[in-house]
C-alpha cells in the first residue's frame, strides 16, 4: 500500500469543539426563548433575529466544517445569503411605496403620513 | 498511479481522492446554495406580511405551542451533533461509534416528525387550516382559553393606535362601518383580526416544506446508515457521511430562524 492511499482528506474536529458548540447553541435557544417573554417593543424582532444569526453561524462553521473548510465552500454560501438579504431588503422596500391604507382595515397596524 | 494502487471508492476520471472530495464538496455546497434560495422566497413573504400585517402574526402565533417548538428545536440541535459527530467517528474509523451515532440522529428525525405530527393535528382539529380551508373554532383552544382567563394582555401594536375620539355611530354615506380589525387591536390578542388564515398559510408552507426536508435527510440518514454498517466508510472515504452531513445541518439551521420567527412572536 502506498501512503497515497490512506492519505486523510478533509478536517477531523475535535470532540470539545463540538460538545461546546452544542452547549452554546442550547444556551442561545433558551436565551432566545426568555427573550420573548418581555416585552422590548420592536426591538424583539431583532434580539431574536440576531441570536438566530449567531446559531447559524456557530453551526456553519463547526458542524458544517466551514472554519476549516477550503475558502471557495464559503464563498458559494455568503454569495447566496447575501443575494437574499438584497432579495428582502429590495422585496421590504418596495412594499412600502404603496398605500396600505387604501383599503379600510385591511393593514391596520401601518401607519402613513396620508391620514 | 498504477491501476493496482487506485482505491475502490475512487472514480476514474479523478487524480486523488482529495480531489474527488473537493470537487463533491462543491457540489454540495452549491446545491445546499440552492436550497437557501428555495426557502428564501417563503422568509421573503414572511417578512412582507408581517411588516403589513403585524396584527395578525401577534395574534395567530398564540395558536403555536413555544414548549413542542422548543423540543423540535433541542431535538434539531442535539441530533445536529450526533450527526457532526458521525462524521468524526467515519474520519477516524469509528465503526461501531459512526453506526450508534447515526441512528441517534435518524431517532432525532423521528422525534422531530412526531411532535410536528402532534402539532399539525391539532391544528387540523381546530381549524387552523391555510387559506380556504380556514375554519377555525378557537373556543376549545388552550391559547384561547388562557388568554381569555387573564385580564387582557396590552398589545404593544395596538397601543401606538389609542384614541381618545370616539368612533362615529355610522361612518358618511359611501364609507365602510370602523374596521373590525382595528378594534381588535384595541380589546387585546383574544379578538381575531382579519386575515389570520395568512398566518396559517405561512406556517404551513414553511414548517411543511422544512418537514419534507427533515424526511428526505431521514431517508439519506437511513441509506448512509446501511452502507456504514456494510462498512464502506472509513478515514480515506467518508463522502456520503459527510454531505449528508451537511444537508441536514442545513435543516438545523432553517430551523434556527423558523423557530423565533413563527412561535416566539410577542408576549
Amino acid at each position: 500500500m502506498t501512503p497515497h492511499a490512506h492519505a486523510r482528506v478533509g478536517h477531523v474536529v475535535p470532540l470539545r469543539v463540538l460538545v461546546v458548540v452544542l452547549a452554546a447553541l442550547l444556551m442561545l435557544t433558551y436565551v432566545t426563548v426568555e427573550v420573548s417573554r418581555h416585552d422590548f417593543g420592536r426591538f424583539n424582532l431583532w434580539i431574536a433575529l440576531g441570536v438566530a444569526v449567531v446559531k447559524a453561524a456557530l453551526v456553519l462553521l463547526f458542524f458544517m466544517h466551514l472554519k476549516y473548510d477550503r475558502p471557495f465552500n464559503a464563498v458559494i454560501i455568503i454569495v447566496s445569503l447575501a443575494v437574499l438579504m438584497l432579495f428582502i431588503v429590495i422585496a421590504l422596500q418596495d412594499t412600502t411605496q404603496y398605500r396600505p391604507t387604501q383599503i379600510p382595515g385591511y393593514a391596520p397596524s401601518i401607519k402613513t403620513n396620508t391620514q | 498511479m498504477s491501476h493496482a494502487e487506485h482505491p475502490p471508492y475512487l472514480q476514474h476520471h479523478f487524480e486523488t481522492p482529495e480531489q474527488q472530495f473537493d470537487a463533491g464538496k462543491i457540489g454540495i455546497w452549491l446545491f445546499l446554495a440552492t436550497e437557501i434560495l428555495l426557502f428564501g422566497g417563503l422568509f421573503c413573504a414572511y417578512a412582507i406580511y408581517r411588516a403589513n400585517h403585524p396584527e395578525i402574526f401577534v395574534y395567530a402565533h398564540q395558536f403555536l405551542d413555544k414548549t413542542l417548538g422548543g423540543t423540535n428545536t433541542v431535538i434539531l440541535l442535539c441530533s445536529s451533533l450526533t450527526m457532526a459527530w458521525a462524521v468524526r467517528a467515519s474520519q477516524l474509523g469509528q465503526k461501531k461509534l459512526l453506526i450508534l451515532l447515526l441512528s441517534l440522529t435518524l431517532l432525532g428525525g423521528f422525534g422531530f416528525m412526531g411532535i410536528k405530527f402532534v402539532e399539525y393535528q391539532q391544528k387540523w382539529k381546530h381549524g387552523l387550516l391555510p387559506g380556504a380551508h380556514f375554519a377555525p373554532h378557537e373556543e376549545g383552544h388552550d391559547a384561547v382559553a388562557a388568554v381569555a382567563a387573564k385580564p387582557t394582555p396590552p398589545v404593544s401594536v395596538g397601543a401606538a393606535h389609542r384614541t381618545t375620539i370616539p368612533a362615529s355611530a355610522e361612518g358618511p354615506g359611501g364609507t365602510v362601518p370602523p374596521a373590525s380589525a382595528d378594534l381588535a387591536l384595541r380589546e387585546g390578542p383574544t379578538r381575531r383580526p382579519n386575515n389570520v388564515q395568512v398566518f396559517f398559510s405561512i406556517y404551513f408552507l414553511m414548517t411543511g416544506l422544512h418537514g419534507l426536508h427533515v424526511l428526505v435527510g431521514m431517508i439519506a440518514i437511513g441509506w448512509v446508515l446501511v452502507r456504514s454498517a456494510r462498512g464502506h466508510f472509513g478515514p480515506e472515504y467518508y463522502t456520503p457521511v459527510d454531505f449528508v452531513g451537511l444537508y441536514w445541518h442545513l435543516v438545523d439551521l432553517i430551523w434556527i430562524f423558523l423557530f423565533p420567527l413563527l412561535y416566539l412572536i410577542g408576549t
